[in-house]
């Protein structure tokens, strides 16, 4: 036994063998990562997926002053509103129930980042899902509502959770939903026809 | 005529068991494991939970093996497969209500489990990682239920779904992309229920297996504790033996069969009569095919998980809702340094300890009402403090658990003979 200590003390580089244990073990470990990547990949949305996901479109003008239509794009809810004036003038004087109401947090394009959050003042494209966990918000339009409140001018309600957005989308204090709804990228190539998915930054179908 | 056969038979069997032993060690297995391992005597009503959640497993397993066989994942077929089996294949109803069944009895058993270790202190040292080891179990079996849920692509799968994958949305940076990457798609779809399928037929469950095995591997190296929470290993008689210790086999065993006898006869009266039990078990809105155009009236989870979902739903931000529902659960696992408690079992702690339980379990069931009724007006109100009060049981624990008057502990386990 004794002999044995020796040998290994005076025959074996310690140092050498722990080199190459760790090179060893640091070439395999690089090579696992390597290999992992197409598996994690093979989760990212398929060539299918994306396909389906093209822009849809809609023409605006058939929808009623007032009215909200809905499309799907991406397998989401487009909400599209047609505000009329009234609905409007009811985005002010509530600022100071909002969470957010230049939307610094929230998800819109530039041209959707004012009070509005529109291209066009008219018709509010918004996408239908709730910013909490994703239900779909339910249309309560009408101000002051007997179920919603003398304050309320008019939007949305979860039916979920209890968040609550104005008819631009803007989440009010007190719901559980920390940012504004999100609206996509969308654009009108004619006048009246909106293309949701594209914009001067969306190209394609991507 | 009749007794030279008979050795003869017995010589032969002992022949072969002996070669298959010097092969495989199936004596010194249960010598070591079963005959062998000793179990304190004093155990009570709360130690058949154990054998139970095994039972459930198992029973698990069998059903979901031949559920499979017929269901047919994907966004078209989904629905109509498990109509299929519920109408049209050979006791396809039995076999899918046992599995719904099982499903909320495993989360009954483990969770009476978990309170059994709550009462008599069996998280505390030197059982750490017997606890951790169970809790990673608890935590599959939440994916894995989660992941099941999805399955029959009822209008409650789906929007579970989007509820529940979301909440790695509010992940900062991120967030995003890692929900479009567990969904495969831009929205729950196809993808999510095929990855889902998957993850519920081969990686749970095989997880699962391991982490039970890992967790029966650490019980048989502290042993089992008790409703005294003293260890039996320190008083050993003569023979080596704990003199507080019985063999678990046959005595536990046979305890043990009983106890799958009662829960039988209970999980039988819900599968035969209640199978849906009031739309606890199996949701009204799951007997609608998934829409993404139309969110059920009010999103509630099963009931095993409505404690936490009541806990997201209390809190006014998105990103800290699912934040606290998360710590909720992780706590759990630092149960054993948080207690500081001199005794273990709740029978030596004191008042203010006992009075620390029962408003955590009075919260926990509250929050699991909560969670199924709309979020509105005083229901909000109230899961705010049952989720301050279930917050409050573990980080003022390190405080109260040393505080608490304890009645001094006795040198041998408290039994009386029947």
């Amino acid at each position: 036994m004794a002999e044995n200590v020796v040998v290994a003390d005076d025959g074996v580089d310690l140092s050498r063998r722990k080199f190459l244990t760790t090179a060893t073990v640091a070439t395999g470990a690089v090579g696992a990562a390597f290999a992992a990547v197409p598996f994690i990949a093979s989760w990212q949305p398929s060539e299918r997926a994306k396909a389906a996901g093209a822009p849809a479109e809609l023409d605006v003008s058939k929808i009623e002053p007032g009215q909200m239509a809905i499309i799907t794009w991406r397998r989401q809810p487009i909400y599209i509103v047609r505000r009329t004036p009234e609905m409007l003038a009811h985005l002010k004087g509530h600022d100071d129930l909002l969470k957010d109401k230049d939307s610094k947090d929230s998800d819109q394009p530039p041209y959707a980042t004012n009070e509005i959050r529109a291209r066009l003042p008219e018709i509010l494209v918004l996408i239908g899902t709730c910013t909490h966990l994703g239900c779909l918000p339910k249309q309560r339009f009408e101000a002051a509502s007997a179920e919603m409140g003398a304050y309320w001018p008019g939007g949305f309600f979860c039916p979920c959770h209890g968040s609550r957005f104005d008819l631009a989308g803007r989440v009010f204090t007190g719901s559980p939903a920390s940012v504004n709804l999100r609206i996509p990228p969308y654009e009108y190539p004619t006048p009246g026809k909106l293309v949701v998915g594209l914009d001067e930054t969306h190209k394609g179908a991507a | 005529m009749a007794a030279p056969q008979a050795t003869g038979a017995a010589g032969a069997r002992k022949g072969l068991w002996a070669w298959i032993n010097k092969r495989l060690p199936v004596d010194e297995f249960i010598s070591e494991q079963l005959t062998g391992y000793y179990a304190p005597k004093n155990f009570n009503i709360w130690y058949f939970f154990g054998s139970l959640a095994l039972l459930v497993l198992v029973l698990q397993l069998a059903t979901g093996i031949f559920l499979t066989m017929f269901y047919k994942p994907g966004e078209a077929t989904s629905f109509d497969s498990v109509e299929f089996i519920m109408r049209e294949v050979n006791y396809g109803w039995l076999i899918r209500y046992l599995h719904s069944t099982g499903a909320s009895a495993f989360f009954i058993v483990v969770y009476l489990h978990m309170f059994r270790a709550f009462l008599y202190g069996s998280y505390r040292a030197p059982r750490e990682l017997l606890w951790i080891l169970g809790m990673l179990v608890y935590l599959a079996l939440m994916a894995e239920a989660f992941m099941g849920y999805v399955l029959p692509w009822g209008n409650m799968s789906f929007w579970g779904a989007q509820v529940i994958v979301n909440l790695f949305g509010t992940i900062p940076a991120i967030g995003p992309g890692l929900v479009e990457w567990i969904r495969g798609d831009y929205g729950i779809a196809d993808a999510t229920l095929n990855r889902f399928f998957s993850l519920h037929v081969v990686a749970i469950p095989l997880a699962l297996l391991l982490l039970v095995m890992l967790h029966l591997v650490a019980l048989r190296r502290t042993g089992s504790n008790n409703p005294d929470g003293i260890e039996i290993k320190n008083n050993l008689g003569a023979d080596g033996k704990p003199l507080d210790g019985i063999p678990f086999h046959p005595y536990y065993t046979v305890k043990d069969v009983v106890g799958v006898g009662v829960f039988f006869v209970l999980f039988a009266i819900v599968v035969f009569f209640v199978p849906t039990f009031g739309g606890l078990f199996l949701e009204g809105p799951n007997f609608e095919p998934a829409n993404p155009m139309s969110t059920p009236e009010h999103i509630a989870p099963v009931w095993y998980f409505t404690p936490y979902y009541a806990i997201l739903r209390a809190v006014p931000d998105q990103r800290l809702g699912a934040l606290l529902m998360g710590l909720a659960v992780v706590l759990f696992l630092f149960l054993p340094w948080l207690d500081r408690s001199p005794v273990k079992s709740i029978r030596y702690k004191g008042w203010l300890s006992k009075l620390a339980l029962t408003v955590f379990a009075v919260s926990f069931i509250s929050l699991g009402y909560l969670g199924l009724q709309p979020a509105e007006g005083s229901y909000v109100l109230l899961a705010r403090i049952f989720a301050f009060l279930y917050f409050m049981f573990f980080l003022a624990m390190p405080w109260y658990s040393r505080i608490d008057p304890v009645k001094p502990v006795p040198e041998r386990v408290v039994y009386h003979a029947h």
